[in-house]
């Protein structure tokens, strides 16, 4: 059925409708919104219906665009935010249930702003702060994989430079589906992993590279259900002078759109970035992936600098989903003003833009800022030295109403109350375990080869291939690096020295592990936690704050709602018993492909700090004869590893965490640092004890002996359980002999246990529970199988 | 003259991004680095104020076209005749990575003729293709004649790091014996890529971790003043910034990057 007869021709000289929705019917309406590519639904349209009857007229084109963009998925977290029936229970948002729940108890006064702004905000030292966020860009990365990961890249700088920090440091953590995919198992508008592989790593280094900003901490997963979602997550952190933190726009302040013209690249980025991916994804959102331009965001960012340092503007904000939209509704309901804007002022990159493709374009590049009035000259001056263009297009107002004007006609006019009123949500949830068994098999004879298999496998090999083509010390600040030494061993956690003269260090580590996911989503965020914890500690990284991205799939379906809120009970539980605090999260739900839903996933970034960089801890085995410990006990928890996958088995036994335990090793690695009786710390994650000291074997240049005899936890009988068990909470450290005592002091429970020492000869030999050897390899054929996979064995 | 007279401009335009670092590594010698955009200095016209010029590394202008060619040309457009004036007077002149890109650009390097109308040499796409972060090993050629490295022995063997995607080194093929030659011969070859130990890559990757001709990493003029590379010294001056500090039980102050400035101070105090 047609709708033209709803829109109703404006008598201008550009292109603008009203929209006739008071006499079309329900099915009217939704129609309306699919065709309009606004992602509302019934109950959404219906109240948009309801509010222009009292208004007594017709919305334009321009207003139902916006209330589109205001009430997306993306914008507005309806699943997070809204109503969650699961049983009997119903959880009034997740959000605050859950993850800002948690920060709310421990309330520690080290956070100084969460959730509020576009970037979580911590304390660093007396004079600076830090600035933390991470984003997904998965849907533009399926379509366009270069320009959609690139894009992500300068989507979250922008959101660190949103609060007034200088961004010092990036990060990325990809999902990407197995690069061997079979080509002829490619469902129609599926790109191959390879391709996305390629495009995405190469969008990822080109942005931070061209900026300046080292991409220093990441990680790599392959996963079959990530062909058709791969999943791109991009960091950044800031470095914000505390006194420069403002917050005081006014009415009568001027609205400045500064960088990129605007174009038609990225219109409906949001509604896009909610819906799944389908077959005609490439043709029909392909417009909604931005074009990537580093050099000017690197222009913007100078003259926004020094606009910060002389303290001229009032408010900024970044341009990225929704555009001009989101940000001028979002900063006038801040301030709470209203805010009127001249649409034709805008820059355009080419003429023929109706008037909402302008307000909603997510061009890149741009940013906005409110200025008093007096200081206009001197901020469009400093623009203007750094070759960026700068247009004051509106200002703040004191009625609580949006204007926008194109060419002195008014083609929007709304309440602020209407834009930030949608309505909630009331989804339902369930959850129930998936029937799994847990696998039978053998111990198998050759566990040197399994070691080798393991090493080589690509969730473990390593990603050095991708890491070089990330410029990750630019700055040259960058004191701990992902790559170390001369063998480019795996280090836990970056570490950054921000301020000269200052020996204060900032930790960035990750963890994720989607695999325990599809075993019990709970166990799988409590992992994530864990493990991001454990990386950030085993540095010497400590005062940790967390920052949640989700990246699930369609949650209108009751069982994928039901693991998303099965995580987010994990985060709150294990937020509050690590005493780590939520400062900024993200979510990227709809992520369904014409290959099925992506593996829910969990994305748990820790920000922490270290007093001074001196002490921190590198992975690689430092000298021979040292003494090797292991601080954490060790289950039969395989389910989910990377040991059964390599079997073909996903198993039951998931690694679960230990509230009490794991708080015992993570106070006994930071005071053995502090001590100074570390020589080398690592972490112990995919592929448990036996690729953990293969890693700081082949780094470090010496071998290593062990004895699983030593190894403490329980239900330890398989010589392959306790090699490749992916029990949290678990450090491999290596301590000189004339240490031995101070760290045994440290150590005294039964879970840390001296398990071997350092060996000149470069060889890794591990006795099995029978005494017999079960591992022996050289070092050299260790580093071959690790690094073959992806790195060509360089 | 002082030292805190010695005045350094910092060059910067759109795309430039190590200028903060390299200021920085001036600042440790007890030296004034200014940090100055060219729309700055075309605007007040003060090239000549300064005595030392430096062009850090990045991107400038996006490196469309070619690394450093924009940058380059809209130098000589906009400045050309301070920069000749500069030149002549033989004030020290450098290059880090892309500035040694915008320097070969621009006719500086190798600078057979002082200032030569048309590029003698580029720096090519890698091979292995790709950008490229590394520590590599460096081994000093100079006998002399560069003002920045005289402190540093010849034969030395030096760690710093690179991260480009332009960076081979290449003579125009006909020319190449010709002007190796002549890079030898007036004492202007100033780096090569070697192993730790200090034997040449010989066009081996990744020692050598761009394909650079006869393992070139830096040069200077044959005046000795102008000198452009592609490592980054300035991310190489603490001891801190090595990869592999954490296995180094001694902790001197500065890494092999710092011996890059150091040089420069003799020069200076000597000549103004």
């Amino acid at each position: 059925m047609s709708l033209s007869h709803l829109f109703i021709r404006v008598n201008t000289n550009f292109n603008i409708h009203e929209i006739d929705t008071q006499n079309a019917t329900d099915e009217q309406l939704q129609q309306l919104s699919n065709e309009l590519g606004l992602g509302l639904n019934l109950q959404e349209m219906k109240q948009i219906q309801a509010y222009f009857k009292t208004q007594k007229r017709n919305p334009t084109d321009v207003e139902l665009q916006i209330l589109g963009q205001t009430w997306s998925e993306h914008c507005c977290h309806k699943t997070f935010k809204g109503k969650i029936k699961m049983g009997d229970k119903e959880i009034n948002s997740l959000f605050k249930t859950y993850i800002a729940k948690a920060t709310k108890e421990l309330n520690p006064k080290w956070c100084l702003s969460v959730f509020e702004d576009n970037a979580g905000i911590i304390s660093f030292d007396k004079d600076y702060a830090i600035a933390a966020k991470v984003e997904t860009h998965n849907h533009p990365s399926a379509v366009e994989p270069f320009g959609g990961a690139a894009t992500g890249v300068g989507g979250v700088i922008r959101d660190i430079l949103g609060v007034w920090a200088d961004p010092i440091a990036c990060t990325n953590v990809l999902g990407f589906g197995p690069l061997d995919y079979d080509y002829t198992k490619l469902p129609s508008g599926v790109k191959h992993p390879k391709y996305v592989y390629m495009g995405v790593t190469a969008g990822i280094g080109a942005y931070g590279n061209n900026m300046g900003i080292p991409t220093v901490n990441g990680a790599i997963y392959f996963d079959e259900s990530y062909t058709g979602n791969v999943v791109v997550y991009c960091g950044c952190i800031g470095l914000l002078p505390l006194k420069k933190f403002k917050k005081e726009a006014k009415p009568d302040h001027i609205i400045v759109v500064a960088g990129g013209k605007t174009g038609r690249d990225g219109i409906h980025g949001v509604t896009f970035a909610s819906a799944e991916l389908t077959e005609k994804s490439e043709e029909v959102s392909r417009p909604a992936v931005q074009i990537a331009d580093p050099i000017e965001e690197e222009k913007v960012k100078r003259a926004l600098i020094e606009i910060r340092d002389r303290e001229l503007a009032s408010a900024i904000t970044d341009l990225g989903g929704g555009g001009m939209s989101s940000a001028v509704g979002e900063t006038a309901e801040r301030y709470g003003c209203g805010a009127t804007v001249d649409l034709d002022k805008v820059p355009l990159k080419y003429s023929g833009l109706a008037p909402w493709e302008i307000y909603l374009s997510e061009s890149q590049e741009r940013m906005l800022i409110t200025v008093p009035p007096e200081n206009l000259e001197d901020v469009l001056d400093i623009f203007k030295k750094e070759d960026v263009e700068a247009t004051a297009v509106g200002k703040l107002t004191k009625d609580r109403r949006l204007r926008l004007r194109f060419f002195d006609v008014t083609v929007a006019e709304l309440d602020m109350e209407l834009l930030f009123s949608s309505t909630t949500s009331t989804k339902t949830a369930s959850w129930i375990a998936p029937e799994i068994a847990e696998p039978t098999f053998s111990v198998p004879k050759d566990l040197t080869g399994t070691l080798l298999q393991l090493l080589s496998t690509p969730n473990i090999a390593s990603k050095e291939s991708v890491i070089r083509t990330y410029d990750h010390e630019v700055k040259g600040n960058t004191a701990l690096k992902p790559l170390h030494g001369e063998y480019a061993g795996p280090n836990d956690a970056a570490v950054i020295k921000p301020v000269d003269n200052c020996w204060k260090g900032i930790v960035i580590s990750c963890g994720m592990n989607p695999a325990y996911g599809k075993i019990d989503p709970y166990w799988m965020a409590a992992s994530a936690i864990d493990e991001a914890i454990r990386n950030n500690l085993a540095v010497g990284g400590r005062r940790i704050a967390l920052l949640d991205n989700f990246v699930w799939g369609n949650p209108e379906k009751p069982e994928r709602l039901g693991s998303l809120v099965k995580a987010c009970e994990a985060c709150y539980d294990f937020a509050t018993a690590f005493k780590t605090p939520f400062i900024s999260g993200k979510d990227s739900l709809y992520n369904e492909s014409p290959l099925g839903p992506v593996t829910p996933t969990l994305l748990i970034t820790a920000i922490g700090v270290v007093p001074d960089i001196r002490s921190v801890v590198s992975m690689d085995l430092k000298a021979p004869n040292n003494l090797i410990y292991l601080v954490g006990n060790t289950y039969p928890e395989l389910g989910g590893s990377e040991y059964y996958k390599l079997h073909g088995y996903i198993g039951k036994s998931v690694p679960q965490v230990r509230k009490a335990e794991a708080k015992k090793n993570f106070k006994v690695i930071t005071q053995a640092i502090d001590a100074g009786l570390i020589k080398a710390c690592h972490d112990l994650s995919e592929g448990g004890l036996a690729v953990a000291v293969a890693e700081m074997a082949l780094a470090g240049g010496y071998g290593a002996e062990l004895n699983l005899k030593k190894v403490v936890g329980a239900g330890l009988k398989r010589d392959d359980f306790v090699l490749f068990s992916e029990s949290n909470s678990r450090f491999l450290v290596e301590v000189s002999e004339q240490d031995r005592q101070a760290f045994e002091v440290l150590t005294k429970w039964k879970g840390c246990s001296l398990i071997g020492k350092v060996s000149r000869n470069p060889k890794l030999v591990i006795n099995g529970l029978s005494g017999s050897v079960v591992v022996e390899a050289s070092l050299e054929k260790l580093r071959e199988s690790w690094k073959q996979t992806l790195s060509g064995g360089v | 003259m002082k030292l805190e007279e010695v005045r350094v401009c910092v060059m910067r335009v759109g795309g430039t991004n190590c200028d903060i670092e390299t200021a920085r590594a001036f600042k440790e010698l007890g030296i004034q680095a200014e940090i100055r955009h060219l729309n700055e200095l075309v605007k007040n016209r003060n090239l000549l104020d300064y005595h030392v010029l430096v062009f850090p590394g990045g991107f400038s202008y996006g490196d469309y076209v070619r690394a450093g060619v924009i940058f380059a040309r809209r130098l000589y457009a906009k400045l050309g005749r301070e920069l000749k004036t500069f030149v002549e007077n033989n004030r020290p002149i450098l290059g880090i990575c892309n500035g040694f890109q915008v320097l070969v650009e621009e006719g500086l390097l190798p600078g057979f003729e002082l200032f030569s109308a048309y590029p003698e040499a580029s720096l090519a796409a890698n091979i292995p293709q790709g950008y490229n972060c590394r520590w590599i090993y460096l081994k000093h050629e100079s006998k002399g004649n560069c003002i920045f490295t005289r402190r540093i022995p010849q034969g030395k063997v030096l760690y710093v790091p690179v991260a480009h995607s332009e960076g081979r080194f290449l003579f125009p093929k006909e020319k190449e014996e010709q002007f190796l030659e002549r890079l030898y011969e007036e004492d202007m070859l100033v780096f090569r890529y070697c192993d730790k130990f200090g034997n040449y890559a010989e066009g081996q990757y990744p020692t050598n971790p761009n394909g650079s001709f006869h393992d070139i990493a830096g040069i200077c003029n044959s005046q000795g003043t102008i000198f452009g590379l592609m490592p980054h010294p300035e991310r190489a001056l603490y001891w801190w910034q090595q990869p592999d500090w954490t296995r180094r039980s001694s902790k001197v102050q500065y890494a092999d990057g710092k011996l890059f400035f150091d040089g420069l101070l003799d020069y200076l105090l000597k000549k103004f």
